[in-house]
């Protein structure tokens, strides 16, 4: 039999999920919708939708909340979880991603792959018998991390057609602004991308969001807050730079603090992927716009709702 | 001006219609592809009603099938293809940007995970006339996979 219809199930999704890019609306509804039901689940002890279930997290890079989430969530449906420890095990030894993954498909029903190659996941769905869920494949795709965007952005605003959304910071480098904005424009929302001319996103994945579904972006190096419903912040990746003034120069002129925030509309949502450094001051954590820690808390029923249906429960 | 002469091939191929410039990229693509025993020649900037200037290969005993046909769309996607055989051109064709390469070509992104690991790569041609490898989903120039 084909090894997508031995991963196929009758109920749900029943699949890997790679890229953001693999997905139709209605499928990534369908993710939104599952997560909202979750949400509702969270409250409720002893759920065991996922009861015999055994998921394994292979995390071959650092992660607190993709990490942490993911095993929330397993556990929150009443599955086990088997943890992979690069460093500890033969992966250390020069054993192949392959071998590791053939090798761990044999003893879970879920495989969450967090890898610094570009392509990896993809790579273990093509060995592997079970759902492979990709938590971030290097500096290529986090499709979790989009789903949860567009659930928080959904779940403050109401809807995330006709929104206006500004993406702001070093949107060259990332991988999360370059899926969230696919996501946006799949879904109808104006975006407006600002970031220093250095920065700006790379040009075929605005052209695509553009093609695919004639998304409004726009692109601006001054920030200008006014009418914007959501603000998405990420850090200035100062590691990419070879002059590490000019990186703090950047990130002083693209700072959220409370200053820029006095102008700004009394309903916007600042989300942020997290971790966050300096360019979000921490005196902002208190202000009511703040969303991202509620965004972060997101992540456990995101996650339940894509290992339940990748999984076909 | 001296008209330049090339001698006529008996058996083998002519890549024509190359634009000027790529003729030696199609010639390393032939020799990647098959052993060259035979003569080859290599003609630039030869005049051309369609081009200006075009490159033209010529090679001996080599019968250029779909595959290499499909590298060389890849850097020359106005050539065109001549089979000779007894010194007649038994077949000619335009060579076609292939919709989808799979395990011929390499991945230029060091950090695509099919330079690390025995992984088939696969390219797609998308509706701007790049190549996006399956893998790690970056886009590239054709000209930049060979």
């Amino acid at each position: 039999m084909p090894r997508c219809q031995r991963k196929k199930s009758r109920a749900g999704f029943g699949k890997d999920l790679i890229s953001i890019r693999d997905l139709s609306k209605g499928e990534v509804e369908l993710f939104l919708s599952e997560a909202a039901r979750m949400e509702k689940l969270l409250g409720m002890p002893g759920c065991e939708l996922l009861k015999g279930k055994v998921v394994a997290n292979m995390f071959y890079e650092p992660s607190t909340r993709t990490n942490m989430s993911f095993q929330a969530a397993t556990k929150r449906l009443g599955a086990k979880i088997m943890t992979f420890y690069p460093t500890t095990s033969s992966a250390a030894k020069g054993e192949t991603l392959a071998d590791t993954i053939r090798m761990i498909d044999g003893y879970a029903d879920a495989i969450v792959l967090r890898h610094p190659l570009e392509g990896a996941a993809r790579f273990a769905a093509d060995l592997s018998e079970h759902p492979v869920i990709n938590a971030g494949d290097g500096g290529n795709q986090h499709p979790t991390q989009t789903l949860i965007d567009l659930y928080s952005i959904k779940k403050l605003k109401g809807k995330i057609a006709g929104l206006n959304v500004s993406l702001l910071g070093d949107l060259k480098h990332a991988r999360a602004m370059r899926s969230l904005l696919y996501g946006l424009g799949m879904f109808g929302a104006k975006v407006t991308l600002i970031s220093p001319p250095a920065l700006r996103m790379d040009e075929d994945i605005i052209e695509e969001t553009k093609r695919k579904f004639g998304a409004d972006v726009s692109q601006t190096a001054s920030i200008d807050l006014s009418g914007c419903d959501v603000l998405y912040v990420c850090r200035i990746q100062k590691e990419r730079f070879s002059d590490p003034y000019e990186a703090e120069k950047m990130q002083k002129e693209f700072r959220v603090d409370l200053e820029l925030l006095s102008s700004a509309p009394k309903d916007l949502a600042i989300l942020h992927p997290l971790p966050k450094v300096d360019e979000i001051p921490p005196e902002v954590d208190a202000d009511p716009r703040a969303k991202y820690f509620e965004q972060a808390k997101n992540g456990v029923p995101v996650r339940m709702a894509v290992l339940k249906l990748c999984l076909g429960v | 001006m001296m008209p330049l002469n090339v001698q006529k091939i008996s058996d083998g191929s002519v890549v024509d219609h190359i634009a000027a410039g790529a003729g030696s990229k199609v010639l390393a693509i032939l020799s990647s592809s098959h052993p060259i025993e035979g003569m080859a020649a290599l003609i630039i900037n030869a005049p051309s009603k369609k081009l200006g200037r075009k490159d033209i290969v010529k090679i001996e005993n080599v019968f250029i099938d779909e595959t290499t046909a499909n590298k060389i769309a890849l850097i020359a996607p106005k050539a065109t293809v001549n089979i000779i055989r007894g010194g007649e051109v038994v077949d000619k064709h335009h060579v076609e940007m292939p919709k989808t390469l799979s395990g011929l070509l390499s991945c230029p992104n060091p950090k695509c995970i099919t330079n690390s690991e025995k992984a088939k790569t696969s390219f797609s041609l998308e509706e701007s006339g790049s190549m996006r490898c399956r893998h790690c989903e970056r886009l590239f120039k054709p000209e930049e996979l060979v």
